[in-house]
């Protein structure tokens, strides 16, 4: 019964930020503040992700082949279509939901209960068009190019470390890279990290969007907003998975 | 002219008010009087549509704000102006683009016209040195008069102050009053002034609403004010007024 009457909430929200996403002069230069937090600010962190990922991916795949007969190529190939496919959207959208996430519902959330969202609706504006639609569509934006990155860097770092360690040199490494490579894992890649951008960012607007009590309420809303993001992400990984694949 | 017919609220179980029934003619300043928690910031809100009655109605010039499509609601939101009671100003923006923040959105006006109208509505209330200044190096009392600013930059039809004069030193308090008083009769803005501080009432209000045992327990003008004979209103000017005068 909560969980619907949430669900109604949230929908309500998500409908009244589609309406008003016609309002440009409303949310125009929000928006560009927000593809420079949500994109900008988060490029540190999706690299160093994105190198970690893709080396500890080498060195554990070079590991478990160990024993067999299969050309060492095979590590380029496994490490680059698992960062393609899963990891890179998936690791740095975990990332971003305590990053992004958490200071969409912070920032909301404060600024509900000390009535700033309550000054914005009295002038006239239209708060959802104001805070709601930016953040959104910096999501749906910028997560694709975060995505981008993550693969680069995570490719980058399985190349990097497979040389350093010496299980695999460059060539073989980019030999096996190329030979399954295939386009439409980088189209499923894009399409996730969209779906899983939408996710962080709709569910963080909406638990700071609707914060009640004081200090301590804004504090529930970023926790929930974290952790509600990072169970949907891991959700809605399934579904494309299961509906895409 | 402001109409409120019938009003009642209640958040789940707890009935803040209800029975709520006032004019407020146009120019009028009323005062809405009350202990901590009787339901007058709630009040306020229900007369630019922040929050829904369960039952009744708010006439806004005989329209009925609540049954109002969203866009209409929002034009006649841009008639009034709201001093909250936190005051509410931005903190992601400083004290000269909050006062600048509705003129940015709300009407054409250049660069510089902004800045002269920003800077003669800081000085108004004191507070022209701290245009530099972010949110959170200002005391509760200089927010206090930012917001004012802010509210009034429009030049609205109707002004509502939620506790304009709370937390500020008395000689300040009385400048606010003035200022309340100065905006309803050169601007001939009609004003609903929530407060707990009598002095301010006997000052800005031409009438007093009270509210107790969770409806309008008394309403009147501030003459009649002074000779009632209404028990828990006397209690509450008695209470007062020690605090004024010590
Ligand atoms: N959004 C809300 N949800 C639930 N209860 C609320 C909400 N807003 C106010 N209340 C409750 O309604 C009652 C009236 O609150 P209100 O803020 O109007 O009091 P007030 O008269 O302005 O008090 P004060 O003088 O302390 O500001 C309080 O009991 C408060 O707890
Ligand atoms: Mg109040």
């Amino acid at each position: 019964m909560k969980g619907l009457n949430e669900l109604g909430k949230y929908s309500t929200l998500l409908y009244q930020a589609l309406r008003s996403s016609t309002e440009i002069k409303t949310y125009r230069k929000n928006l560009v503040s927000e593809l420079v937090k949500v994109g900008v600010d988060s490029l540190g962190i999706i690299m160093l992700t994105g190198v970690f990922t893709g080396a500890v991916l080498t060195i554990q795949t070079a590991y478990q082949l160990q024993l067999s007969f299969i050309p060492i190529s095979t590590i380029g190939s496994i490490v680059s279509e698992s960062i393609l496919i899963e990891l890179a959207a998936v690791i740095s959208s975990l990332v971003l939901a305590g990053k992004v996430g958490a200071r969409i519902a912070t920032e909301l959330g404060s600024m509900k209960v000390s009535e700033q969202i309550d000054a914005l609706e009295s002038m006239g504006f239209n708060s959802v068009s104001f805070l709601v639609v930016p953040r959104v569509l910096a999501g749906l934006m910028m997560f694709p190019v975060l995505y981008v990155v993550a693969s680069v860097f995570g490719i980058g770092g399985g190349l990097i470390a497979g040389m350093l360690t010496g299980v695999i040199p460059a060539s073989e490494f980019i030999k096996g890279a190329q030979l399954y490579f295939e386009p439409w894992i980088v189209l499923f890649g894009f399409v996730k990290s969209i779906v899983f951008g939408f996710v962080i960012t709709s569910v963080a607007c909406y638990k700071g969007y609707y914060t009640s009590g004081g200090a301590e309420g804004v504090g529930k809303s970023t926790t929930q907003a974290t952790v509600l993001g990072c169970m949907y992400v891991l959700l809605a990984d399934f579904l494309l998975a299961t509906l895409l694949l | 002219m402001i109409e409120i017919k019938n009003l009642k609220k209640s958040f789940g179980n707890l009935l803040v008010w209800q029975d709520v029934s006032l004019n407020i003619d146009n120019g009028e300043t009323v005062a809405i009087i009350g202990r901590s928690g009787c339901g007058k910031s709630v009040l306020m809100k229900h007369i630019n549509a922040l929050l829904i009655p369960d039952e009744g109605e708010v006439l806004i010039d005989g329209e009925n704000i609540h049954q109002m499509d969203y866009v209409q609601t929002r034009k006649m939101r841009q008639r009034f102006g709201v001093l909250f009671q936190g005051s509410a100003l931005f903190d992601s923006i400083n004290t000269f683009e909050n006062v600048a923040f509705p003129l940015r959105y709300f009407t054409n006006r250049s660069e510089d016209e902004i800045r002269i109208d920003v800077m003669e509505a800081l000085e108004l209330v004191g507070l022209e040195e701290a245009w530099e200044k972010q949110t959170s190096e200002l005391s509760g009392g200089m927010r206090k008069r930012v917001a004012l600013a802010r509210a009034t930059i429009l030049k609205p039809d109707y002004m509502m102050y939620d506790e304009p004069t709370s937390g500020l030193d008395p000689e300040t308090s009385d400048e606010i009053n003035q200022l309340i008083m100065q905006m309803s009769e050169q601007l001939k803005i009609t004003s609903v002034v929530v407060t707990h501080d009598m002095h301010s009432v006997l000052e800005v209000a031409d009438s007093v609403a009270f509210l107790d045992q969770a409806r309008l327990s008394w309403f009147g003008t501030v003459e009649e004010l002074r000779q009632t004979d209404h028990e828990a209103l006397l209690r509450f000017v008695t209470a007062s007024e020690y605090q004024v005068k010590v």
